[in-house]
């Protein structure tokens, strides 16, 4: 070949920052919504549904529960899967409709620090919950503390 | 002299008598920037044939009534794309919604297409919309020397891209998106579909970069598949298919 070889035009600009941002966003909607729908219809059959129901709701059932590793881990996810998944939500609902910068800004500084604050709040109760609290009644306590 | 030509409307007993006609109620967002500070509205009653579509309403209109009414329209078949509107609250081109499929009870709306800048009665701002369209470069991009016959495809690889070839760029997707109503920075549903028209394309080796361009904040991820872009269409398009289609490469880095 004589011809030279010349660098194509309209080599790839770099768009400004180039990030995926976006992307995972809309797949962790996707992949979360999944997840979600076993999480939360699961948790409601064990609820309200299993055995008695409703009827056995009271602070020893849900204190039984999480003295199980698996619920407190269910719990978990639940709570942060759904946080984020609908913070998320709500942080696109501001980018659509909120039309100052400001108030988009603060509108979304808002929505993250209640998110973060629920969040954080939320696991720190799955995981520094006492089943049996020293100066409760005895009959309201789960059937493995040492008082019931 | 064998050919004659007869004035509109001297023959009233022959032709349109075979047409059923009818009262009709155009209802129409009016503005004038020389004169208005808010659009008003304004209605006009008109007998029209079951033949006639909203254009000839709008034709009647400035022909016969108000000259000043301004709307574009150039051929008048569905084929330019100039002429899309707010008919009855839907984005229709007025050349192809005929008066008869509408509900005649109740006065037609003929509003601008919502989302660009009204410049005079139905007349929009247009540049914002072509401006979304070049920047997804829609044309083909190459390397290499360039072959010394045609480029061959085969049938399979054109029917690939085949629906979104067929855009007018009518506007009608583009300003039915509520995305695009509250954020004019969204490059909006025409641009996707021009994009996926080249990026589907087996002879175009522009994929990557117009994926990369769509992957911005402002590109395909701001969709949220309301599908009123794929209504709105007066080609039949599948627009929010297209647009999943985008979704799909950028997730799969795959055309
Ligand atoms: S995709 Fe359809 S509605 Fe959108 S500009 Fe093209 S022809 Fe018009
Ligand atoms: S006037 Fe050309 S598409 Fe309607």
């Amino acid at each position: 070949m004589t011809t030279t070889t010349i660098a194509a035009p309209r080599s790839p600009r770099r768009l400004r920052g180039r990030t995926n941002t976006e992307l995972y966003a809309w797949l962790f909607m996707r992949v979360s919504g999944v997840f979600l729908i076993v999480l939360v219809f699961g948790h409601l059959f064990v609820n309200l549904m299993v055995g008695e129901g409703i009827n056995a709701l009271d602070f020893a059932f849900v204190a039984g529960k999480w003295a199980d590793p698996l619920w407190q881990v269910w719990d978990l996810l639940m709570l942060w899967l759904a946080m984020i998944h609908g913070t998320n939500g709500l942080r696109t609902v501001i980018n659509d409709y909120a039309e100052r910068d400001q108030v988009r800004m603060w509108l979304k500084m808002l929505l993250y620090v209640a998110a973060a604050f629920t969040i954080i709040l939320g696991t720190l109760v799955i995981f520094t919950f006492d089943p049996c609290p020293a100066e409760a009644a005895a009959e309201l306590l789960p059937s493995f503390c040492p008082g019931a | 002299m064998t050919l004659t030509t007869e004035a509109p409307g001297a023959t009233p007993a022959e032709a349109p008598s075979a047409i059923p006609s009818f009262q009709v109620t155009m209802r129409l967002r009016r503005f004038n920037p020389e004169s208005d500070t808010e659009p008003r509205w304004e209605n006009h009653t008109l007998t029209m044939h079951g033949t006639d579509r909203v254009l000839d309403a709008l034709h009647k209109i400035k022909w016969e009534i108000d000259g000043s009414l301004t709307f574009r329209r150039s051929c008048a078949h569905g084929i330019c794309g100039s002429d899309a509107m707010r008919i009855n609250g839907r984005n229709r081109l007025a050349c192809k919604t005929l008066l008869k499929d509408l509900p005649l009870k109740k006065p037609i709306t003929v509003e601008p297409i919502k989302g660009l800048a009204v410049q005079k009665d139905l007349v929009v701002d247009m540049e914002p919309f072509y401006a979304a369209y070049k920047s997804i470069m829609p044309f083909l991009i190459t390397t290499g020397n360039d072959p010394s016959r045609e480029r061959r495809q085969s049938p399979a690889d054109r029917e690939r891209f085949d629906d979104t070839t067929k855009c007018i760029l009518c506007a009608a997707c583009t300003t039915s998106c509520p995305v695009y109503w509250s954020d004019g920075q969204y490059f909006g549903p025409q641009a996707i579909v021009g994009a996926h028209r080249f990026i589907f394309d087996s002879r175009d080796e522009g994929a990557e970069q117009r994926l990369e361009i769509l992957n911005d904040r402002e590109g395909v991820w701001r969709c949220r598949t309301t599908f009123n872009c794929t209504d709105a269409c007066p080609r039949g398009i599948e627009v929010t298919k297209a647009i999943q289609e985008v979704k799909q490469a950028l997730l799969f880095r795959r055309v």
